[in-house]
């Protein structure tokens, strides 16, 4: 087995640079995540955590320590919002059992370079693992259940694998949504209302989504009654589908073992699937999608939703292997003639060369870089957020003008730097809160700018 | 006598005989070529949208300064209407966060600025802040305008609003010498024909691209100064940012705004037609309106299409109760995005949001009023001024 490079290079990171900090039963997360410096280690040690983690510095590993069976839990009691939000580039989160989170279990906002793995998820209020609008990433190896929308969810991304996890009794599976360049490898999907939904949705920044391969997952039994809450978008997807690729474009679908779904192994549709679903950015239809050869074993028997009012109206009372709304252009499907199909009539035989076994990942060969901001301009934005709220250069505001701390301190520096930490009252009006909380070079030099600005 | 007294009167009303400013706005430096680029932490980054860490998308940068400064002064002078009597500064005010503190903006026939606005027209629409407006993709509450200066022209030209039309405009700008030098000096290149609208809304556009808000505590906390937010605040922030409010998945920073149409299903207020918005264009947007960026938001109460809603607490009940949802009655028909959910927050959760959205709040940028503008017709006194003596009133007249 390939060792996985983002684990490699973290595991450099981590060998090289970086503290470890380690949190025990009774102790806080949070208040390590708040010490640890950029490169550095939080090891969680078996326990029951009751807090929402989040983590917005870059370079940050969370790993639990798992100690003869037992796991470190992040439990949100159903009360919290949720377990785990990284927005910190190049994150590791690996070894935790979450559940009960109103929210999400883990999402990465923003964030990219990340890799999330052999976590445990269970029983949360929206999704299971979210990443949004976040890129080059890696999700494998968790298990996620009893998820009230999509268990992997996989938002607005590029460059992610998602393989060998195993999502059961969710209402979707895995959802891969307005998201490009994603690798959906064995995965084991059961017992969801769907297994493997590839959409695009209008209404979102991103208006396309595409370049995404299914293959080697196992998809079966998804026959679940839809128990998606009411108004979101999952909740209108008919119950049984193996795989509902909608409005997307370049899936490819290959070598999955799909069985017993109830309504299709695979649906492909437009995006009058739901109701209202319009945009004049996005394109509703599905384009260049590509059924290579799958297993299908049993799938149809029992259609529901929008999939058994489909085929009511073709006279049909049991689905099949797949089913096309007919919508796009460039699809192609092999081996039509041993599938029960529907609406394919405009698709052709795939060709040799669209199998995909050269593509291995979809991340990156090199992270996406992390940027640094100047100094000198973290050092004005200081001034312009926490100092210019009192002080204009030259009227009053809530405390003097800069101009008449500029005479009163000229030359006199450390004494300016002595003041900002401790103030003491000087004047009418409200007495100057204390800003000893910055940090030493930014005090420094914020007063030496301060004491140099000229409007 | 008296014609010493004119003749300082004409000093102090053309204050520009230096000519325009060639220095850029805060937020923005000077490149060699002598114009203004966007100067902000964020640009550091790659271009994108949520999270913490991304550049804005920047559809026109390297402004020229003398444009800038021109549309500074055009921007507050009451000429451009066609009574004389309202600038773009009455129901944008940079002490309203350049908004009016008003539910819905009053247009023409009115006096006073701001939240004093007394005896026009009602508009439909509350007047939208233009904080960071240089940011965004799309412009007016219904979407429905795709570049500033194209939206520049809406207000000018609405009837109900300032009212003109573009030959009075350009008629009553070639009238004063002051701004035949002035955009000389900034458009050379059309100097020959005169002052025309398109260079009128270019100087206007490019003075309201600078008006940048993006330096505020919650800044400060993004760039690694974690400690500048309170326990509250930083909880708040967890609460916006939560899947279970899905607050930025709209309000997506860096500009907190992802730019798109939301139909969130607002209640009209009792006897209020109901407002479409967007639906125009697209059916299915019925109801939807622009997501406005939260930068500044806690300067720019009421909230809202047409201000229905007072202030942040209610806003974030609003969303707390399942927006839309929550009047299936009025919205019935409409698509409410599936993003409008009920949160079900404790009181706790809800103030803190309410702490959370007011550390956005950043007015580092803020330009100064002019003290005189070319036509020398009364500008808007800055809100500080107002409190201690009345505006004069000009009845438009030039002086």
């Amino acid at each position: 087995m390939p060792f996985p490079r983002i684990a490699f290079i973290l595991m450099v990171c981590i060998t090289s640079l970086g503290a470890e900090i380690d949190v025990k039963q009774g102790e806080n997360i949070q208040a390590a995540v708040r010490r640890a410096k950029p490169g550095d280690t939080i090891r969680v040690f078996p326990g029951v955590y009751k807090e929402t983690v989040y983590i917005d510095t870059d370079d940050i590993k969370m790993i639990g320590v798992i100690e003869r069976g037992n796991w470190p839990i992040l439990d949100g009691g159903g009360v919290l919002n949720d377990g785990i939000l990284v927005a910190g580039h190049n994150s590791l989160v690996e070894n935790f059992h979450i559940r009960h989170y109103k929210g999400n279990g883990i999402m990465h906002q923003g964030a990219n370079n990340y890799e999330i793995r052999h976590n445990l998820i269970e029983e949360t209020g929206i999704y299971g693992i979210f990443p949004q609008l976040a890129h080059n990433g890696l999700i494998e190896d968790n298990v996620l259940w009893g998820i009230e929308d999509a268990a992997i969810y996989v938002g607005m991304c590029e460059y992610v694998d998602v393989r060998r996890n195993e999502v059961f009794k969710n209402v979707a599976g895995i959802e891969i949504e307005n998201s490009h360049h994603v690798l959906v490898e064995g995965n084991n999907a059961y017992d969801n209302v769907g297994g493997i939904l590839v959409f695009v949705l209008p209404g979102l920044p991103t208006k396309s989504g595409g370049d995404v391969i299914v293959r080697n997952n196992f998809i079966y039994a998804n026959n679940a009654e839809n128990w998606g809450a009411p108004g979101s978008v999952v909740s209108g997807i008919p119950g049984g589908t193996g795989i509902l690729v909608m409005a997307a474009d370049d899936v490819t679908i290959e070598n999955n073992l799909i069985r017993d779904n109830e309504s299709a192994a695979i649906v492909i549709s437009d995006l009058s699937m739901i109701p209202g679903a319009q945009d004049p950015e996005v394109d509703p239809n599905p384009d260049r999608i590509k059924i290579l050869r799958n297993l299908y074993v049993n799938n149809g028997q029992k259609p529901q939703g929008m999939v058994k009012m489909v085929l009511a109206g073709l006279g049909l009372k049991v689905g099949g292997d797949v089913i096309s709304t007919g919508t796009g252009t460039g699809h192609c499907i092999a081996y039509r003639e041993t599938l029960r199909e529907f609406g394919t009539i405009a698709y052709v035989a795939c060709a040799t060369g669209d199998a995909t076994a050269a593509v291995t990942t979809k991340t990156l060969a090199e992270p996406i870089p992390t940027a640094k901001i100047p100094h000198a301009q973290r050092v004005q934005l200081v001034y312009k957020s926490v100092c210019s709220g009192c002080h204009t250069y030259n009227t009053n505001l809530i405390g003097p003008p800069v101009m008449a701390i500029q005479a009163l301190y000229k030359d006199k520096v450390d004494e300016l730097i002595a003041y900002i930490k401790n103030p003491v009252k000087k004047r009418d009006g409200p007495p100057m809160p204390r800003q000893d909380y910055l940090p030493e070079e930014l005090l420094q030099d914020v007063a030496r700018y301060m004491l140099s600005v000229k409007k | 006598m008296g014609s010493v007294l004119f003749a300082l009167f004409l000093f102090q009303a053309i204050p520009h005989e230096m000519g325009l400013s060639a220095d850029c706005p805060e937020n923005f430096v000077k490149a060699e070529d002598g114009r203004c680029y966007l100067d902000i932490a964020y640009q550091h980054y790659d271009v994108g949208m949520y999270g913490l860490r991304k550049a804005f998308r920047v559809t026109r940068d390297g402004l020229d300064p003398k444009s800038i400064d021109l549309g500074r002064l055009l921007f507050f002078d009451p000429i451009l209407s066609a009574d004389r009597d309202m600038s773009c500064a009455h129901c944008h005010h940079p002490d309203y966060g350049f908004a009016d503190g008003r539910a819905r903006a009053m247009g023409k026939g009115a006096t006073g600025f701001g939240p004093d606005r007394r005896g026009g027209l009602s508009l439909a629409r509350s007047a939208p802040s233009l904080w960071n407006v240089g940011l965004m993709q799309r412009f007016n509450w219904d979407g429905a305008v795709s570049t500033l200066e194209d939206q520049t022209q809406g207000p000018l030209f609405n009837p109900t609003e300032m009212g003109n039309t573009p030959q009075q405009l350009e008629r009553s700008l070639n009238q004063i010498p002051a701004y035949r030098a002035l955009f000389a000096d900034a458009f050379p290149e059309t100097a020959r024909q005169g002052i025309g609208v398109a260079q009128v809304v270019q100087a206007i556009a490019d003075f309201e691209r600078t008006l940048i808000s993006v330096n505020s505590r919650y800044d400060l906390y993004v760039h690694g100064v974690r400690q500048v937010l309170s326990e509250e605040e930083v909880a708040g922030m967890n609460v916006f940012r939560s899947f279970v409010t899905r607050c930025s998945e709209c309000h997506m920073p860096p500009l907190f705004s992802n730019g798109q149409i939301a139909v969130i299903g607002v209640p009209e207020k009792v006897g209020a037609e109901f407002d479409v918005g967007a639906g125009k264009q697209v059916p299915s947007q019925r109801g939807g309106f622009r997501v406005p960026s939260l930068r500044n938001v806690a300067l720019t109460a009421p909230y809202m299409h047409a201000g229905n809603l007072t202030d942040l607490a209610g806003v974030v009940d609003f969303y707390d109760n399942g927006g839309g949802r929550a009047f299936p009655g009025q919205n019935a028909d409409l698509f409410l995005h599936w993003h409008i959910v009920r949160s079900r927050l404790s009181r706790q959760e809800r103030e803190n949001l309410v702490l959370f959205l007011k550390t956005l709040s950043d007015e580092s940028g803020k330009p100064a009023i002019p003290l005189r503008v070319p036509s020398g017709l009364a500008v808007v006194p800055s809100r500080q001024t107002k409190e201690t003596e009345q505006l004069p009133d000009t009845h438009g007249r030039l002086p």
